[in-house]
């Protein structure tokens, strides 16, 4: 079961947008399927991200993967815990895993990502 | 899967499906001038003849002059037992396994090595080497780079030439820049990377630094003021990279205590002869936080299901066989029985045996220049050096080459290696290690006295273009 609130990319990546602040971090099937993430690469704050470019690494004991920004603005959290704790991702992908908190330039941007049932029947035909 | 060569049949067939008529045609779009002409070779000779000719021209190789050529690579005493364990038949690859886990006796002496130099540089992390010091100050000068997302590294003029030029052409392929720093003109200083000109670099806000690159001892056998190259360094948020010389770190301050964040260096002068074109070993180390931009292989010690030491390949998503394109590098190819050469020349040594080899050295080239000084040759610059310093020699040029003719390998001519650095037109970089004798010390002072008192004839000194 994929959260209902939240909106999703094709590449993995959630985002629970709160005003104009958007929360970002991946998902439960990602999770997963990266198995023990060993080690999160996020931005800086006050850097600008671009919807879709790569924001991130997320590595893990078998892989490394990329990044990809839900949406497009400036970085105004990057979540510290995941320097000495990156498993949270595993154990808690939608909580405590999140990786950056991301002033939203267009709220037009949300419209374009899956909503839970859209990314849920994507991780179904994976 | 056939293993034979391709048949003239084969070559058709492959052609026909590219609709092709012939190979030639296959390679149109490469210029004529970049392709290579057909090979002329002499007919087959017998091997007995052949083995004469060879026996012809490896004897015109000079094996016994009195060298105190350094310049990079240098000769140092290597105990019998380093060739003998090389022989050994499991050694011999030039890589790390591809199946690494397999192979725990190569992993083992990857990680010794990796130790050994730790202890030598100071720094958390080494990685299972290079190339070359070249090579591995290229990697260091762009680990900067992706550490700070800068794109702009300050190296001094002090670091070796040839190193300069591998740092440009990985850098113009990169699209970073590289600006070189001037070296102090005259004074107790001469010689040394200038540092207010460092300052005044590092100081533009709006082209922010990522990294410094300085040699210690620099080209010119020089010591440089690393603490302070680095502290000005770091206070402009960039990174500070120091090329070392291995064999130095057992008299000198090591990398680590002067803050550098990365050590780069030529791992040759350990236990590894030097010879022309390689193969040698590049040295390349940095602190924890950085070792996520360590390119190449790294060896780490575990233990197995059953508890057992065991030593595996680790974070190896930084290379290029998970990573691909974003690797943090592709060209790190290893050498991994050079590294145990140095391994093993280090373990016979031991800490007070390098120690002797580095202060003995250091006490040739003081009997070297004292040697030199009485038939008039005086050093260049005035600042402290180890075992290598470079000597004012008029037509320096036509003076190594007379030497030459005398048994004398005199160093370095610096009009040749550094052409466009001011002031050196007339030196040679001279060098001593603990095998430099003191009949060879005088024999060097005797000859070079000779041939500066005696006029030479015209048609032999000859004014370097």
């Amino acid at each position: 079961m994929v959260p209902s609130d939240l909106r999703y990319t094709k590449d993995h990546e959630w985002v629970r947008v709160d005003g104009d602040t958007a929360t970002i971090g991946v998902t439960d099937f990602a999770a997963n399927q990266l198995g023990d993430v060993v080690f999160v690469d996020l931005p800086a704050v006050g850097k600008a991200v671009e919807q879709f470019a790569t924001f991130g690494v997320v590595e893990s004991v078998k892989a490394v993967s990329d990044l990809y920004a839900p949406v497009s603005g400036e970085v105004v959290g990057v979540n510290a815990d995941l320097g000495s704790k990156p498993e949270l991702v595993n154990s808690d992908p939608y909580g405590e895993g999140w990786m950056i908190r991301v002033k939203v330039g267009d709220a037009a941007q949300i419209g374009e990502l899956l909503d839970a049932a859209g990314y849920e029947k994507l991780t179904a035909e994976a | 899967m056939a293993y034979g060569p391709h048949t003239p049949a084969d070559r058709q067939r492959m052609l026909a499906a590219l609709g092709m008529d012939s190979v030639d045609e296959l390679f149109a779009d490469i210029p004529t001038s970049l392709r290579s002409s057909p090979l002329r070779l002499d007919p087959p000779e017998p091997e007995q003849l052949l083995m004469n000719r060879l026996a012809g021209l490896a004897a015109k190789n000079k094996v016994d002059l009195a060298s105190f050529l350094g310049a990079g690579a240098y000769r140092h005493f290597s105990p019998p037992l380093v060739d003998q364990i090389l022989l050994r038949g499991e050694w011999y690859t030039a890589y790390t396994p591809y199946q690494p886990e397999v192979s725990q006796g190569t992993l083992q002496s990857i990680y010794e090595y990796e130790s050994l130099i730790a202890e030598l540089v100071g720094l958390d992390v080494v990685s299972a080497s290079h190339y070359d010091g070249a090579a591995a100050t290229a990697e260091a000068a762009l680990m900067t780079c992706r550490a700070t997302g800068r794109g702009r590294v300050l190296v001094s003029r002090a670091v070796h030439p040839h190193y300069r030029e591998v740092l440009r052409t990985y850098f113009g392929g990169a699209g970073l820049g590289i600006e070189e720093l001037p070296l102090v003109a005259d004074g107790q200083e001469a010689g040394t990377t200038d540092l207010a000109v460092l300052e005044r670099r590092l100081s533009d806000a709006e082209n922010p630094v990522a990294g410094v690159v300085l040699a210690q001892p620099s080209f010119y056998g020089l010591l440089e003021h690393m603490a302070d190259a680095s502290k000005l360094t770091h206070a402009a948020g960039a990174l500070f990279v120091a090329v070392v010389e291995p064999v130095s770190l057992a008299v000198l301050a090591p990398p680590a205590a002067y803050g550098a964040d990365i050590a780069a260096g030529e791992g040759q002068a350990l236990g590894i002869p030097p010879q022309y074109g390689g193969p040698y070993l590049g040295i390349l180390a940095c602190t924890e936080p950085l070792v996520r931009q360590i390119p190449g292989r790294l060896v780490g010690m575990t233990t197995d299901v059953d508890g057992k030491r065991a030593y595996v390949m680790t974070l190896q998503a930084r290379e290029q066989h998970i990573r691909r394109e974003k690797a943090a590098s592709n060209i790190c190819t290893n050498q991994t029985l050079l590294a145990l050469a140095a391994s093993l020349w280090l373990s016979a040594l031991g800490p007070h045996g390098l120690r002797d080899v580095a202060a003995l050295g250091a006490a040739r080239a003081s009997e070297l220049e004292a040697a030199l000084a009485s038939v008039g040759v005086a050093r260049v610059h005035a600042g402290a050096y180890l075992n290598e310093f470079a000597v004012r020699v008029p037509n320096a040029p036509a003076v190594h080459r007379e030497l030459l003719g005398r048994g004398v390998l005199a160093g370095l001519v610096l009009a040749e290696a550094v052409p466009d650095e001011p002031g050196l037109a007339d030196a040679l970089l001279v060098c001593a290690t603990e095998v430099t004798t003191g009949d060879d010390i005088a024999t060097f002072a005797r000859e070079i006295g000779e041939v500066l008192a005696t006029p030479a004839p015209a048609d032999r000194v000859e004014v370097p273009a």
